[in-house]
């Protein structure tokens, strides 16, 4: 099913005009409404009356997260602050937090594109949505609460946390789709079996899974543990929240950028120049119709490319493929790019392991260590110690092989690795900045 | 002939192994034999209990990782060579130790030994041929 279908099955020359008559109108209003965004283009000698088509677009400066917290609270909103019905942020854990607004209108948009993801994911009005996002500034959950409202669902606000009731109520409830993090999702269904609780006996059957990168094999995994279609949503709480992009159940190859909303380039991370059509780099966004605070060109730091074949469920909007790592969250051991996500893909891949593990770096001398910390389940537990060392040699021999890092790896108790109830924490960096 | 014994994974840090005769402690399970085998980061605790089930399920609801394996009993006679000869007529047989330990009783004249062994019933056959007494498992709980 597509909810909106003249929009999202909109051959993509239209799209395309739809685009640019949207860019226009943006530029006019950043310039006119956004102090930032006036220097950036005067700086570059650039009017908004030279964006005459879409690969203008490059003539127009980037958006940098650092720009957010430059102008903290509320320096980049394009409206008058009374204007302004809501404010989501984010946790600011690595600095100040980065705010967002939004108009009536601009919530009323999330809501559709939320709707839009639904049904993409397979979910319709008599669905039971259990959301366990965390409700608060945080994007996820009131951006699917009102997204399955929007839908006419049955919608669960529950929140994060509290997991034993919450495993009662997606039981007792009925839920047919779980949102959550995908790590979340595993630790639910781990939390549940414990109470006796098995969720392929449940009516549960999609999970709508984002807000931190995941590997196709973690995805397997869940989708063979739980007995359900795991879906992947992209969005990110700058650009609006959830809902920027959502996969089609038919091919799960992907999110589908919500095109209409939001115009995607993808560059090279380095040098910031555009790439050709379908190469890998990072995906930079324009939010197209966003009122309280547009964003020209944001660049998200997620790793990805664009496939703009046609999708057999009929939606005409760009295939993301999936993201495998924000580049924040890269890496550098001994001069050696390494994305958690690649060890998860390896430990997932070596016999059996849970993909609870946590990376943690820190530097001796000069000399950078990696330990991987993994949890012992009790599929791989043995009373022999020479099985426990084997199965440690040969992560450490994968990750070796695999990535060209030496890399410690530590067994550690189950829940040895704190889990935090929304994203998991898979890095600690000791190693001073 | 089998003596169930469970095994408990732990990291190996103060308070871990406390933490576990804590637990057992106050669900009331009394400890008949254990060992630890221990590496630089974890260690294997493995236990002979009075009530496995009991014990298997209160470490469990505190988030441990616990397994359960065949282990036997083997009463060993108090006297220079009453060892090498048990284990002389397993390697005979081909049937190799992964590991043991041995504690005393207060009723016992000899000394037991529990035995892990890779081929458990092959074990037993030769134990059995040699005359060697076997504990059993009940036998062993409720000592």
């Amino acid at each position: 099913m597509i909810f909106d279908i003249a929009n999202e099955t909109m051959p993509r020359e239209q799209l395309e005009a739809v685009q640019l008559r949207r860019l226009k109108d943006l530029c006019g209003r950043v310039y006119a409404n956004v102090p930032f965004y006036k220097n950036k283009f005067d700086e570059r000698g650039v009017s908004p009356a030279d964006v005459r088509s879409l690969s203008d677009l490059t003539l127009l400066p980037f958006t940098e997260k650092q720009d957010l917290r430059n102008h903290y609270p509320f320096g980049l909103f394009a409206v008058p602050r009374d204007n302004v019905v809501r404010i989501h942020a984010s946790s600011g854990t690595t600095g100040k937090s980065t705010v967002v607004g939004y108009t009536r209108r601009d919530i009323k948009n999330w809501a559709e594109l939320m709707a839009r993801s639904f049904t993409a994911a397979g979910a319709g009005p008599k669905d039971v949505i259990h959301v366990a996002y965390g409700y608060g500034l945080f994007t996820g959950g009131l951006g699917a609460h009102y997204g399955g409202e929007r839908l006419g669902a049955t919608v669960v606000p529950m929140s994060g946390g509290a997991t034993r009731r919450q495993v009662m109520l997606l039981r007792d409830f009925g839920a047919t789709v779980l949102c959550c993090t995908p790590s979340y999702s595993l630790y639910l269904y781990e939390a549940a079996l414990e109470s006796g609780i098995d969720f392929n006996d449940l009516p549960l059957r999609v999970g709508v899974f984002g807000a931190e990168p995941w590997t196709d094999e973690m995805r397997r995994d869940i989708e063979q543990k739980m007995g359900i279609k795991a879906i992947d949503i992209y969005g990110l709480s700058e650009i609006m929240g959830p809902g920027v992009g959502i996969e089609c159940i038919q091919t799960q190859s992907g999110p589908h950028l919500m095109e209409d909303h939001f115009l995607a380039e993808i560059i090279d991370p380095a040098s910031g120049e555009p790439l050709p059509p379908g190469a890998t780099g990072e995906l930079v966004i324009t939010t197209l119709t966003k009122e309280a605070q547009p964003l020209i060109r944001y660049r998200t730091r997620d790793i990805t490319s664009l496939d703009t074949t046609p999708c057999k469920c009929g939606r005409t909007f760009a295939r993301m493929k999936r993201v495998t790592g924000r580049s924040d969250d890269m890496l550098i051991i001994r001069g050696v790019n390494v994305f958690p996500s690649q060890i998860e893909s390896i430990l997932l891949e070596t016999d059996g392991l849970t993909p609870h593990y946590q990376l943690v770096v820190s530097r001796e001398g000069s000399l950078d260590n990696l330990d991987v910390m993994v949890e012992v389940d009790e599929k791989i537990f043995s009373d022999e110690v020479k099985v426990m060392q084997r199965i440690e040699g040969k992560i450490q021999k994968n990750i070796k092989e695999f990535l060209g890092v030496t890399a410690k790896v530590k067994l550690v108790e189950p829940r040895g690795i704190q889990r935090s109830e929304g994203k998991a924490q898979r890095i600690v960096d000791k190693r001073g900045k | 002939m089998k003596v169930e014994q469970i095994s408990v994974f732990l990291e190996n840090r103060a308070g871990r192994l406390s933490e576990v005769t804590r637990i057992l402690a106050e669900a009331g399970i009394n400890i008949r034999a254990l060992s630890l085998a221990d590496t630089s980061d974890f260690g294997i605790l493995r236990l002979i209990v009075s009530d496995l089930e009991k014990a298997k399920s209160a470490l469990k609801d505190n988030g441990f990782t616990v397994g359960r394996t065949n282990v036997v009993a083997v009463e060993v006679p108090d006297r220079p060579g009453g060892l090498h000869e048990i284990l002389e007529m397993l390697s005979k047989r081909g049937v190799n130790v992964e590991y043991m330990y041995a504690f005393v009783t207060q009723s016992q004249q000899s000394a037991i030994i529990i035995f892990r062994f890779d081929r458990t019933d092959q074990a037993i056959e030769a134990l059995q041929e040699g005359k060697i007494p076997i504990i059993p498992g009940e036998k062993l709980y409720n000592m």
